[in-house]
């Protein structure tokens, strides 16, 4: 397993967050597990991987998902059994989404 | 003129041979014992031969005996068919008895072509498209022998070729009618055929194989393999492409990116209010992914280019929507197919393994020489058409910008995940077609689609409309836009994607108003096989090897 | 869109427990956000899940109140380590105590988890003692199986002690799985990879005709609903003194002489008098029930 924390600049979160969990972690899956954090003005990111070496395409993800995403205040804990890029980004938004509390 | 030419050698040529295999026939019937003897009596060398191996049908039991051929006799042949995809098609050649081919897929037997081709033992001629090599069946690859496949033959030589007819009828065209031999091997002869498909007099002999002709069900997808990412790219098809331009002519790839697009009409489409509107004509087989759309009334007609193993029973109870005959079964036929999807269909979409930063793509891999089939003739703006339609006039504007003189555009389209299994990239600097070029000294590089005619770029990142772009560094950005954390993504200028945004020339999935956490697998109309037989009433019999029941 | 089914057999665990339970009277008890991870993955550097792939909580269906526990098949096939045991145990352990109208087990699990052998060996057995205790204390507990990995090695034991077993023909129930059976007494004995035969083997029809399953249901997470809200109502009860366990262990020998020798489910619906056997795997739920409550009508 790999792994590693990153801390990211974020637009606050605003209204209260819900904790939520997305995705099942199982090969070429995982899970994203979504919480409050500590410091509205960035995003906390851990991530455990079984897949070595792709932690400089995790950092682009994780970027633009802070980008895209108000995701300041929140702290974000990712179990990963091999996800594509495609499957990580759509956990996190699924996470998020759910983390709001609205139904989709 | 001279007095003295001769203008009928071909047609002596043809009474030579049949002389020679008069004694081994019945008239036109062959046994299956003999067929090896009739085709060392026939062929002569230097020969141009087809064994019909179409993508799907193949005139297996023929292939095997020309490998029993004695290779003394029956060599330096050209082979001019549309698929090399049994392994006796390789066999032949391994056996010194080809020395040219001319094809347009070689689907499994892609590496050991390439192999061939690297080690000197074959020449390749060109890897064509279906219809550019029909073409040349009628101009200068005209086969001297037509090894052919049909269900049934009647006592006179008629072949019933039923839903499966597909490249028959250009073959034997091409074949009898500037003096070849046509021999076919029918699965069963009877008096009465359900209809004529091939007239006798076409056909010079007719063998009973002994086991049926053998046939790939190479369209079929299974639902249950269908990812999340695949529906989301299939979402985005349907609201940034379909209905975007009104598309309701087209034409689908194989793969299951698109076999998501088809399971999502009955539900997201229908929800989105876009039955009747989008995907009512298609050029299509049949495939099993398209029946709930069907049952759900958005599709009105489709013509195909083969059948599908197991759907023969559901096509037939489905006159409106396919092409059937008065005896009540699907006629095929590839040619006019490939016509179809090049001249009278809107769309083409389907996808690759890989595109380059100008939107080449390929799906040709170094070590396999794979070549394209139909692809390219429906992934390339058809210039010879007239007629107009909203959504080729729509591209037409977009693409050709404020030209004096009004014209439309095919729109064409590759959907891919960014990353494929391993974490290969889809998008890449240089195609891999580069080196196999090279590696088998071939005249160009073996381009799917090519630039000028890709329109769309589909993958989860959103939708690429290159047709929008005014110059190359934008269509570069673009494609950079949407290929997401490859390196080439990576390497994007995010300005400039951020301002092809704002013009809409590159969507994300929330430019679009999708929601991703709709992107679940409950959104397919159908989850797997069983679901597609429940949906089709029970007719749709899936081969044995997608059934767990 | 609630109208659209909702696949049981693809659903994961919590989707699955969503679609139980009344809307939004789920509990959880140890959430993901506790990270009660196995001990046992970490040290063989294999990925964990917060939940170690089991949901257990509170909730209420039809208004009653009841308690959840759903396996998580994607996560290592459902297989029950230390953690996971221990969650499904104390939940059953809870059951006792506090006496809810019962417990919901979502089984999906080909049983112990190879990398923690022994601790999830100790579980099972652990799970079993708690749940006949429960069912001591009163409170039925309906085993729910539809989905990939099925119920099989302990967690197939642990299903045939509850007063309900609820499974749709594509849940499969079992002791060996299709695999071990293969390994150990050859494909003769067993084609593991004729999934078709696997099916008409384990599948939910034929556990339903040989009385292992008492309810089928169709792979709809509503479907599964109705059956929980019908089996609260009216259930049957698991043999709980040695009269019904003799009774028991006669039936089984009457069902053994009645069909000897069977191999495939086939022969087990040509035996039972179906109309049509080689439809079976075809057709509904419902008619499935219905030809099957015609025949145990005429008998």
């Amino acid at each position: 397993m790999e792994r590693f924390e990153i801390t990211l600049p974020a637009r606050a979160a605003g209204a209260a967050r819900q904790t939520a969990l997305a995705g099942v972690v199982s090969s070429g899956n995982l899970e994203v597990l979504v919480e409050a954090g500590q410091d509205p003005a960035t995003c906390a990111i851990e991530v455990n991987t079984s897949a070595h070496g792709f932690r400089e395409i995790w950092e682009a993800v994780l970027a633009d998902f802070a980008e895209r995403y108000p995701a300041g205040g929140l702290r974000i804990a990712i179990n990963d059994a091999g996800a594509t890029p495609a499957v990580v980004s759509l956990r996190l938004s699924q996470a998020f989404e759910d983390s709001t509390g609205e139904d989709s | 003129m001279s007095a003295s030419h001769q203008w009928n050698t071909l047609q002596q040529s043809r009474m030579r041979r049949l002389e020679r295999a008069a004694a081994l026939a019945q008239g036109k019937r062959v046994e299956a014992e003999r067929i090896v003897a009739l085709l060392e009596a026939i062929i002569e060398p230097g020969d141009r031969v087809c064994i019909e191996g179409n993508n799907q049908k193949q005139a297996d039991f023929l292939a095997r005996a020309m490998v029993q051929t004695d290779p003394a006799r029956v060599r330096e042949l050209h082979l001019v068919q549309s698929v090399l995809s049994l392994p006796e098609h390789v066999d032949i050649i391994e056996r010194g008895q080809v020395s040219r081919i001319d094809f347009s897929f070689s689907g499994p037997q892609s590496g050991r072509l390439a192999r061939l081709v690297e080690s000197g033992r074959i020449t390749i001629g060109a890897i064509h498209t279906y219809l550019e090599l029909f073409g040349r069946y009628f101009v200068d690859l005209t086969p001297h022998v037509a090894l052919v496949a049909a269900q049934k033959a009647d006592r006179q030589g008629n072949l019933y070729t039923g839903p499966n007819t597909e490249d028959t009828p250009a073959i034997v065209e091409a074949t009898a009618f500037k003096g070849g031999i046509v021999i076919a091997q029918v699965n069963e002869i009877v008096d009465t055929l359900p209809r004529v498909d091939i007239p006798a007099d076409w056909v010079d002999f007719t063998v009973p194989a002994p086991t049926p002709h053998y046939v790939e069900p190479l369209f079929t997808r299974d639902p249950a393999l269908i990812t999340e990412t695949q529906v989301l790219t299939a979402m985005i098809a349907i609201k940034g492409l379909y209905a975007e331009y009104g598309i309701t002519r087209l034409n689908h790839g194989i793969g299951f990116d698109t076999a998501a697009i088809e399971l999502l009409l009955p539900t997201y489409a229908t929800e989105l209010g876009l039955r009747g509107k989008i995907c009512t004509h298609w050029a299509l087989n049949p495939h099993p992914t398209l029946i709930p759309a069907i049952e759900a009334g958005f599709v009105q007609s489709v013509h195909s280019f083969g059948s599908e193993v197991g759907m023969e029973k559901y096509v037939a109870a489905r006159p409106d929507i396919f092409f059937i005959g008065a005896d009540g079964s699907m006629r095929s036929n590839r040619a006019f197919s490939q016509a179809a999807g090049h001249y009278a269909c809107d769309l083409f979409i389907g996808s690759t393994l890989q595109i380059d930063l100008h939107g080449n793509s390929s799906t040709a891999t170094r070590g396999r020489i794979a070549g394209f089939g139909g692809a390219p003739n429906m992934g390339a703006d058809a210039r010879g058409r007239r007629h107009a339609s909203p959504a080729w006039l729509k591209a037409g504007r977009e693409g050709r910008g404020d030209i004096p003189m009004p014209r439309g555009q095919k729109l064409v389209a590759q959907v891919v995940e960014t990353f494929r299994e391993h974490m290969e990239p889809a998008f890449v600097e240089r195609l891999d077609a580069w080196d196999l070029a090279e590696s088998a000294g071939m005249d160009l590089p073996p381009v799917m689609i090519y630039s000028e005619d890709l329109t769309h770029i589909i993958t989860e990142e959103g939708i690429a409309h290159l047709v929008r772009c005014r110059s190359p560094e934008e269509r570069e950005q673009a494609i950079r836009g949407v290929a997401g954390y490859t390196p080439v993504g990576m390497g994007r200028d995010k300005r400039a994607v951020e301002n092809l945004r704002d013009r809409g020339i590159v969507q994300r999935p929330e430019d679009l108003g999708i929601d991703p956490r709709q992107a679940t697998r409950d959104l397919l109309a159908a989850r797997n096989v069983k679901d597609l037989v429940h949906a089709s009433g029970g007719l749709y019999d899936p081969p044995k090897k997608f059934r767990n029941w | 869109m609630n109208s659209r089914r909702i696949s049981y057999f693809e659903a994961s665990a919590r989707a699955r427990v969503a679609a139980l339970a009344d809307a939004g009277s789920f509990r959880e008890y140890c959430p993901p956000a506790e990270r009660r991870t196995s001990p046992h993955l970490a040290r063989l550097d294999a990925p964990v899940a917060f939940d170690d792939g089991v949901v257990v909580g509170s909730a209420t269906v039809d208004g009653r109140p009841v308690l959840i526990a759903a396996q998580e098949g994607r996560f290592n096939g459902g297989a029950v380590g230390e953690v996971h045991g221990a969650k499904i145990r104390g939940l059953l352990e809870r059951a006792a105590r506090e006496k809810p109208a019962a417990v919901l087990l979502l089984v999906d699990s080909g049983g112990v988890r190879l990398h923690e052998a022994n601790a999830g060996l100790i579980a099972i057995s652990e799970i079993m003692r708690a749940l006949m205790a429960a069912q001591a204390a009163g409170v039925p507990v309906f085993a729910f199986v539809g989905g990939s990995c099925g119920a099989f090695g302990g967690m197939g034991i642990v299903t045939r002690l509850c007063d309900e077993v609820i499974m749709s023909e594509e849940g499969r129930l079992g002791l060996s799985g299709p695999e071990v059976i293969e390994t150990v007494k050859g494909v003769g004995e067993f084609d593991s990879r004729d999934r078709a035969l696997v099916w008409r083997v384990t599948g939910g029809k034929l556990r339903r005709a040989l009385g292992e399953a008492t309810r089928l249901v169709d792979d709809d997470a509503r479907d599964f609903r109705a059956a929980a809200i019908a089996a609260l109502s009216n259930h049957r009860r698991a043999p709980a003194d040695l009269a019904d366990l003799k009774a028991a262990q006669a039936a089984l020998a009457r069902r053994r002489s009645a069909h000897p020798e069977t191999r495939d489910g086939l022969e087990v619906w040509r035996a039972l008098g179906l109309p049509q056997p080689e439809a079976v795997p075809m057709l509904s739920s419902d008619a499935f029930n219905r030809q099957l409550h015609e025949l145990s009508a005429e008998a």
